[in-house]
């Protein structure tokens, strides 16, 4: 059974289709690419999978270890082992970094049918996966991503990933506004937290990402449809290219996998 | 009803999770008010003669007096005549120590979390706690009365210090003040007496638990705190209420006094009974609240937590005397359900360089309504005031009202003065990110709104943050875990 299987999924907002027939597969190990230019749908789809409801699926499913996703509450989607690193993380004025994700941590737990986690351990948790993402501890009592830089937050995000241990992370654009060593910590957490029970769909534009996140499939997202699919070669074609032969691919009815 | 209005409505909705009624014995005077009734009260306390004079003057006027109606409040008529003015736990004997106080009532106390022989242990909390009107226990006095801190119940003050209550009393609040503090002055029961002599710093919080607790009784406590110079004493007051149909008026008294250097932090929690969904019954609390810095460089210190009452009329004040003193005002107050809440502070400046700060947040849930009122006041001879006012103010659902009405009043061109409002909501994309951290819409709105009211909360003494920040959940959430 794959960890994530998506059927043509079809989604609009507004009464606007955005997302035209999405399928996708991602088995547990894997790594995927999304590539695709700018309001083709990608964060869209991200938001899908976390449970944003603004957006209506208007026909197709998303199972997640064979369950409905579509089903469950964003708050049960995390439970379950869905994470999502947003493209924008939010702050939180007055929120402690460590309270909020104390209260995280915690609710996850109790899914699980676990205990609260004792001051001490969470600490120590805490303070290991900031190790990971090379963050200092004095972000632990500043708000949520109040006042973080652009590079801050988007690595604070992949500290909540390393302390919550999802199954399935979605990385929207982690490494956008990263500066090189930025995006080795990122890449690096990422590559340690990997293993053959959780699995990583990472958006981005850029190839770099990839030179250090090495995916096993990379997928072309355009105007709301996969239309093409590879290995991690196709990153550095798009790379060279850019999307119009894809476009070009398209109108000329070329085959969509290769 | 769309998910999110019925999560704002299940988290507004929430059941008073204090509801209870306790069984101890009473002793209530009968419903009704008159000279008599002042008498009455007076005797029963053996009170000296100038006090009864106090009493009656104050009654006199009060007769003379109409409640007040600039706030934004709609207050039903109240029959003061319906009221009864006196209501004491009856103790067996005199109580040396917790062991003799009635199990009900330190049951009482447990079910509140704030169980008294823990707080003696735990926390160092001297404890005087106040059920209905007379003071059942006072704790840790004698190592107090080593530093010459005179901490005390009204009454026993009026017995044991009568020089101090008689030169204090009504300094502050006069009896004539406004409606309340008058009816108040006639018929106080009793409240907290507090003293720290020059020089002492008080090692530990003073607390008293204020409960009403008997059926149509009103609550009049009078609580009077006097800081000599260069002393400092920090304060707490909290109090909860058991739930029932009839509206129960509580219009409290409390003066402050500040002499040179000295320095006095109030804080409170208020929990009263607000009500259910539908505004049937709760507390109506009108408190008259005032400190004067009196000294130079002296500091008074307002924090408030309000998260009770179906009605609340509040403005803990401070009238700044003494050259270089400062004023300050903490407050949250959340509403919910049919809540009314007009609370906020005056800031009077009439020594030089004197400084005021005011950080208002209001929540409002509901169908309540949610109102900052305040007043910066410049005398003419207060060179170079400064105040600096932040009113916040957070709606979650569309049927509450969160108002502003700032006043000044600047009679010194020196003064610099400076106002920041704002009114938000919690936004869609905020919920979203805690929810895809795991946590479910109530628990996201109960962090939310501690994070929107921390500096406030972090201004309270650091057990009473735990609670304050504890019961703003409380009253969110739907359900209580
Ligand atoms: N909440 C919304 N309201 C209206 N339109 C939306 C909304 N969310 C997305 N869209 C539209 O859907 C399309 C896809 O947006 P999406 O954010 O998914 O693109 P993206 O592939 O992530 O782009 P980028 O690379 O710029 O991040 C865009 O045209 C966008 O304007
Ligand atoms: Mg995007």
């Amino acid at each position: 059974m794959a960890l994530l299987e998506i059927n043509n999924l079809h989604a609009s907002i507004d009464g606007n289709e955005i997302l035209k027939g999405i399928n996708l597969k991602v088995e547990k190990g894997e790594i995927h690419a999304i590539m695709g230019p700018n309001g083709s749908g990608k964060s869209t789809l991200a938001s899908i999978i976390a449970g944003r409801e603004e957006y209506e699926v208007t026909k197709g499913s998303v199972l997640f270890e064979g369950k409905d996703l579509l089903d469950l509450a964003p708050e049960e989607r995390a439970r379950e082992g869905v994470f999502l690193a947003f493209q924008y993380p939010v702050e939180i004025p007055g929120v402690s970094t460590a309270n909020f994700i104390k209260a995280s941590v915690n609710e996850i737990r109790k899914h699980r049918g676990e205990e609260p986690l004792d001051a001490a351990s969470m600490m120590r948790l805490m303070k290991e996966k900031l190790a990971l993402v090379e963050m200092d501890k004095s972000f632990l009592s500043r708000s949520v991503n109040e006042g973080f830089s652009g590079g801050e937050k988007k690595r604070n995000e992949i500290f909540q990933m390393a302390v919550m241990q999802p199954k399935l992370a979605v990385l929207d654009e982690t490494d956008s506004g990263l500066d090189i060593d930025a995006l080795k910590i990122v890449a690096n957490g990422v590559n340690k937290l990997h293993n053959e029970e959780n699995a990583f769909l990472v958006i981005t534009h850029y190839q770099r990402l990839l030179d250090y996140i090495v995916p096993d499939k990379v997928h072309v997202l355009l105007n709301g449809r996969i239309v093409k699919s590879g290995g991690k070669e196709l990153a550095l074609d798009l790379e060279a290219r850019g999307y119009d032969w894809i476009k070009e691919e398209l109108e000329a009815g070329a085959p969509q996998n290769s | 009803m769309s998910k999110d209005d019925k999560i704002i409505h299940e988290v507004a909705g929430s059941e008073y999770k204090y509801g209870w009624v306790s069984n101890i014995e009473e002793d209530t005077l009968a419903p009704g008010l008159s000279e008599e009734t002042v008498h009455f009260i007076s005797a029963k306390k053996n009170e000296p003669e100038w006090l009864l004079e106090w009493r009656l003057k104050a009654y006199r006027q009060w007769l003379k007096m109409t409640p007040p109606s600039w706030q934004n409040l709609k207050i039903p008529p109240i029959d003061f005549q319906s009221i009864s003015y006196y209501s004491a736990p009856k103790p067996k004997k005199k109580l040396d120590s917790l062991d003799e106080v009635d199990p009900e009532l330190l049951a009482t106390f447990e079910k509140l979390g704030i169980s008294l022989e823990e707080q003696k242990r735990l926390t160092g909390v001297a404890v005087d706690a106040v059920i209905d009107s007379v003071s059942v226990t006072t704790t840790f006095k004698e190592k107090l009365g080593e530093l010459g801190v005179i901490f005390c119940s009204m009454s026993e003050a009026v017995r044991e210090h009568p020089e101090l209550v008689r030169k204090y009393l009504g300094r502050v609040v006069p009896p004539t003040d406004n409606f309340y503090a008058a009816l108040n002055s006639a018929v106080f029961s009793d409240g907290s007496f507090a003293y720290i002599p020059k020089g002492v710093r008080c090692p530990m919080e003073l607390s008293t638990y204020f409960r009403i607790n008997a059926a149509g009784t009103g609550q009049f406590e009078r609580t009077l705190i006097v800081a000599e110079e260069g002393s400092y004493v920090s304060y707490l007051e909290g109090c909860t209420a058991p739930q029932r149909d009839e509206n129960q008026l509580h219009a409290a008294v409390v003066e402050l006094i500040a002499l040179d250097d000295a320095e006095i932090k109030y804080s409170t929690v208020q929990n009263w009974y607000p009500g259910d969904k539908d505004g049937v019954g709760g507390v109506y609390n009108f408190v008259t609240k005032r400190g004067i810095c009196e000294g130079r460089r002296s500091k008074i210190s307002w924090t408030q937590v309000e998260t009770g009452s179906a009605i609340t009329w509040k403005y803990p004040s401070c009238i700044l005397k003494g050259d270089d003193s400062i004023g300050e005002f903490y407050s949250v107050a959340l509403t919910r359900n049919r809540q009314q809440a007009d609370t906020g502070t005056k800031m009077i400046h009439i020594g030089k360089n004197t400084r005021s700060r005011i950080i208002s947040k209001g929540i409002s849930a509901g169908q309540s309504q949610n109102s900052y009122r305040g007043l910066v006041s410049i005398n003419k001879g207060a060179e170079n005031a400064r105040n600096y006012s932040q009113c916040d103010s957070l709606l979650l659902g569309d049927q509450c009202g969160a108002h502003t009405f700032p006043y000044l009043d600047c009679s010194n061109p020196t003064a610099q003065i400076e106002h920041e409002a704002t009114t938000s909501k919690i936004g869609e994309d905020v919920l979203f990110y805690c929810r895809q951290r795991g946590m479910d819409e109530e628990e996201a709105t109960a962090l939310i709104i501690n994070g929107f009211s921390r500096e406030v909360l972090k201004k309270l003494p650091m057990e009473f943050a735990v609670e304050a920040q504890k019961l703003l959940a409380i009253s969110l959430e739907g359900s209580v875990g």
